[in-house]
């Protein structure tokens, strides 16, 4: 197959889906770091969102798998640790996506200060809105939830639970 | 999803070896690993090791809670800590591996286990590196809290000091996480104050396992060879160093809690080594028992 008959890596690369919430791509949530091409060969770099994140291997291989079907000979898949993954780098349309399927995006991160992580002793504060009924009459339940990056919430006009996809 | 997708498809060609799941990748794949000038790849490996083992140690305890716990949340809550400090593990074992490779059990041939695997799971009791405190044996809710709220403190300052490290991956894995343990030490800070001011007997059994877990507090900042080494190669932080800033978190948190900073008698050393020495309690050697065996039953298996 020739170079130019070969879709663009990156663009396929970007439509890979998160394995854990699926309404969002890679790229949406901002774990896509670089597509690199050189002819038929391709390196993608990922970062995980937290350190402990299982969908990794699920991730390279549905990369892997895309690249190779778009005509792709050689797929690598790289990790990039530093920077560190932030919510922030969810795009507008990830957390449209996100507001669509029911979760709620997470607000802007806390730009880290010098010195140490400050204690919170209360419930973080968060001014939320539930994605299902629009109230924003929302409780915390827990900042831990089915997946390492959600909070769990529940909405007590409409008393249905969410998630939140927690700030990092 | 059809069956074209299946993930499982690739290991049907070679099914062998195949234990169960998908292989790992490797964590560090495309990281630059170089080691910094005028740094010891030996010295690096341990202190990444000794750094690794406390979250390693300290994730086993905390899934011991998995089914266990109190509430389904805080069950979750605690699997979800567990898994931020097993990534944190994985992330350190695999640089203390590939900083020299000379720690890493020697497996039988062919063996596809990753080395942080080999570390995790083929190492004895004697050769792992964490402080006693992330291995005494959880305890009931309330020393549960009370070691995670005095690891985290400590973890947390400890992360802190690392994100400026010579080593850019050891930077790199503190960097990330200082954002997971930051949300770890306010889970347990606010249930330590929650159970301190709850009633009677969760007072009681806060109180009585800080007691528990402040006899191994000293370990934490008395250092060792291997930190000290460290600490003189701008690796990581001179261990004593963080007792002021954790001793001030945890303090802020017992004003609260309106609980006196306890007393205790340390846990002594024996002829001079602790933990970080490979001098453990004997309630590593059941842990490790329990965490390994699986493993170890199938040193061929592809995981």
């Amino acid at each position: 197959m020739s170079g130019a008959a070969l879709l663009d890596a990156r663009e396929v690369a970007a439509q890979v889906t998160d394995p854990e919430m699926p309404m969002l791509t890679l790229a949406d949530l901002g774990v896509l770091r670089e597509v690199d091409r050189d002819g038929d060969r391709v390196t993608v770099t990922i970062t995980p969102t937290y350190s402990g994140c299982p969908a990794m291997a699920t991730m390279r291989d549905d990369l892997e798998r895309a690249l190779l079907r778009a005509g792709y000979a050689e797929v690598t898949v790289r990790v990039s640790l530093s920077p560190a993954w932030s919510s922030d780098w969810i795009t507008e349309a990830g957390r449209e996506a996100l507001r669509a399927h029911g979760l709620s995006a997470p607000g802007p991160v806390d730009a880290p200060g010098d010195g140490p992580v400050a204690l919170t002793l209360l419930r973080t504060r968060r001014a939320l809105t539930c994605p299902r009924c629009g109230s924003d009459a929302t409780a915390l339940v827990s900042e831990f939830g089915a997946t390492a990056c959600k909070a769990m919430y529940r909405c007590t006009d409409c008393a249905e639970p969410f998630e939140h996809v927690k700030e990092i | 999803m059809s069956h074209d997708d299946s993930v499982y498809d690739g290991l049907l060609t070679e099914s062998e070896g195949w234990a169960f799941g998908t292989s790992f990748e490797d964590p560090l794949a495309g990281v630059d690993l170089t080691v910094p000038d005028g740094v010891d790849p030996r010295e690096l490996g341990a202190y990444a090791l000794l750094l690794g083992d406390d979250a390693l140690v300290l994730s086993q305890r905390l899934i011991e809670w998995c089914s266990n716990a109190p509430d389904l949340e805080d069950d979750i809550a605690l699997a979800n800590i567990a898994l931020d400090l097993l990534g944190q593990a994985r992330l350190l074992l695999a640089r203390a591996a590939a900083a020299d490779p000379g720690l890493v059990p020697v497996l039988p041939v062919g063996s596809p286990v990753p080395p942080e695997d080999a570390l995790a799971f083929f190492r004895d009791d004697r050769d792992f590196r964490n402080v006693r405190m992330v291995e005494v044996p959880a305890g009931d809710f309330g020393e549960t809290i009370a070691r995670l709220l005095v690891f985290s403190c400590h973890r947390l300052a400890l992360l802190q000091e690392l994100t400026t490290s010579r080593d850019q991956v050891l930077a790199a894995i503190a960097a990330k996480g200082v954002k997971e343990v930051t949300y770890h030490r306010d889970y347990a800070a606010r249930w330590f104050v929650t159970l301190a001011q709850g009633t009677e007997e969760s007072r009681r059994r806060v109180v009585a396992g800080l007691g528990a877990v402040m006899a191994f507090h000293d370990e934490l900042f008395e250092g060792s060879e291997v930190e000290s080494a460290a600490a003189r190669h701008g690796l990581g932080p001179d261990p004593s160093s963080l007792a002021g800033p954790v001793g001030a978190v945890v303090d802020q948190v017992l004003a609260v809690a309106e609980v006196e900073r306890p007393v205790v008698r340390q846990v002594g050393r024996a002829a001079g080594a602790a933990g970080r020495e490979g001098h453990h309690t004997e309630a590593i050697s059941r842990m490790l028992a329990e965490m390994q065996v699986v493993a170890r039953a199938h040193p061929q298996g592809l995981w």
